[in-house]
């Protein structure tokens, strides 16, 4: 059964037309997509104060790229992740950056927190001047308030048009892509730079609040550490990154004969409103039904599934009950997951594993979910690509999922364009 | 701490607080900002790291005191003289 998507016209349509990353595996969309096909994991030893040998997820791009060592010193991990991406998105999408009025530029990057790091480091340093406060820095406020992420791309790039971050857990790289979205069709910009950013592996409070909740994950190689559906999964390895688009409403992509990606074809967000923690497959399959409504789609269109699973033992269960009451009869979708290569990017999550999936319009293949070697009979979802990349016929249709803490979820759907 | 080597404090904590720009050649006599991409939170690193590294307090009404090179170590000799 198919169903013919709804109709906007072009100025309500919106499009991703440049692409500017950094993951684990990847400081480009051509390397990252390469890394996922290979099946090459980007997680690492990782050491940090308090926790000591872990594994993470560890970035390795060109700061200075983008950024004078000056600003760098300044910002914060997260400032400089935005400003790369966001300096690559633009440089990607071809526009004339010289010539735009950065007053109708919107700037919407979601982050799972926001000044942990910063805290943790000051307090970190205080404690070797005996907790007395004039030694506290004063850049610690610009470096912690919660918009600060967009704001350095802002300040990085000369954008006087409106920023914020939008705090949403780690749904938040699907909730910045929305927003952008959202303001583009308000009008309240022209070009908006949309995404997520994560800084989150320098902070051990993250490591240490997953190790108490039993959910840090372990395993004789970092390789194989983020395991989601596999049976002896034991939790999430943490990840930096971020992901940042480009979206131009389609009416201006075709003025400018930009190259397009794919368009923003439905979208929902909700809330579980159960457990601060414990996600709620009901809540989950009303967001995946309610975007699939608002694309008009049925489930049996969407070519893969990007899942959120995160390799925690009830959570990935969760997940996969609730694809298997919206994807279980259909034929046509391919189920993966990227965190079994990159570890949980946190707020770059949701727009770093989009992101690795959006090449499938052009080559048709879905990568795999890696370091399945016993799949858990309740997660052994139909469809779900293990190991191996699959070919398909055709992709038309990519559903992206983000859940976060507090019942979080939100979900995208990007149609080949 | 002689004056040469009060200079070569302040050199070090510039070259951390301005890593883009080549301070091997500033004109003692002239201001840093003049110089240097320095702003008022710049400004205040400076005299942080002099309070970290050194234990020298330096009071807001002093702060003009140290626009250039030659003016800071005139004003830090007699603090940092027996360090």
């Amino acid at each position: 059964m198919t169903a013919t998507p709804n109709q906007q016209p072009d100025s309500e349509r919106i499009v991703i037309t440049g692409i500017g990353l950094t993951a684990p595996n990847g400081n480009s969309i051509t390397e990252y997509r390469s890394a996922l096909l290979a099946g090459k994991s980007g997680v690492s030893n990782y050491n940090i104060r308090y926790i000591g040998d872990t594994f993470a997820g560890v970035c390795d791009f060109e700061a200075t790229r983008h950024q004078k060592k000056r600003d760098i010193r300044r910002g914060t991990r997260a400032g400089s992740v935005g400003i790369y991406c966001a300096g690559e998105a633009v440089a990607d999408s071809g526009i004339d950056w010289d010539n735009t009025d950065t007053s109708r530029v919107g700037v919407y990057i979601g982050v799972t927190e926001h000044g942990n790091v910063e805290t943790e480091n000051e307090v970190h340093e205080l404690k070797g001047y005996d907790y007395d406060t004039k030694f506290w820095s004063h850049h610690h406020n610009p470096r912690t308030v919660a918009n600060n992420p967009a704001g350095e791309i802002c300040l990085n790039r000369g954008i006087t048009g409106p920023h914020y971050t939008i705090g949403a857990a780690c749904a938040a790289g699907n909730a910045g892509l929305i927003q952008g979205a959202q303001m583009l069709r308000l009008g309240e910009c022209d070009l908006a730079l949309a995404g997520g950013v994560s800084e989150s592996i320098h902070t051990f409070g993250i490591f240490a609040g997953f190790k108490s909740q039993g959910a840090l994950a372990t395993h004789e190689s970092p390789e194989k550490a983020s395991r989601p559906f596999d049976t002896n999964r034991n939790g999430i390895v943490v990840a930096e990154g971020g992901c940042i688009y480009t979206l131009e409403r389609l009416s201006d992509a075709k003025k400018r004969d930009a190259k397009i990606y794919g368009e923003l074809v439905g979208y929902a967000m909700n809330t579980d409103a159960t457990d601060f923690v414990l996600p709620n497959p009901d809540r989950q399959v009303q967001c995946i039904e309610l975007a699939l409504k608002k694309s008009g789609l049925v489930a049996e269109q969407i070519d893969i599934v990007s899942t959120h699973a995160t390799g925690t033992m009830q959570g990935d269960i969760q997940e996969c009950t609730a694809l298997r009451r919206v994807f279980g009869k259909s034929t046509n979708t391919s189920i993966n997951n990227t965190k079994s290569f990159i570890g949980h990017a946190m707020g770059a999550a949701g727009s770093l594993e989009l992101t690795g999936n959006l090449a499938a319009f052009e080559d048709k293949v879905a990568h795999a979910t890696i370091n399945v070697d016993d799949l858990d009979p309740e997660c052994a979802l139909p469809g779900l690509v293990i190991n191996e990349p699959q070919e398909k016929d055709n992709v038309n249709y990519i559903l992206n999922n983000s859940f976060g803490m507090l019942g979080i979820n939100s979900v995208v759907i990007i149609g080949k364009y | 701490m002689t004056p040469d080597k009060i200079r070569d404090e302040v050199l070090d904590i510039l070259r951390d607080i301005a890593p883009d720009d080549d301070i091997t050649d500033i004109d003692d006599e002239k201001s840093f900002r003049d110089q240097i991409e320095l702003d008022s939170m710049d400004f205040l690193d400076i005299v942080m790291e002099l309070r970290k590294r050194h234990r020298v307090q330096i009071p807001e009404e002093d702060y003009p005191q140290l626009a250039s090179m030659a003016s800071t170590v005139a004003y830090l000799e007699p603090l940092m003289k027996d360090m």
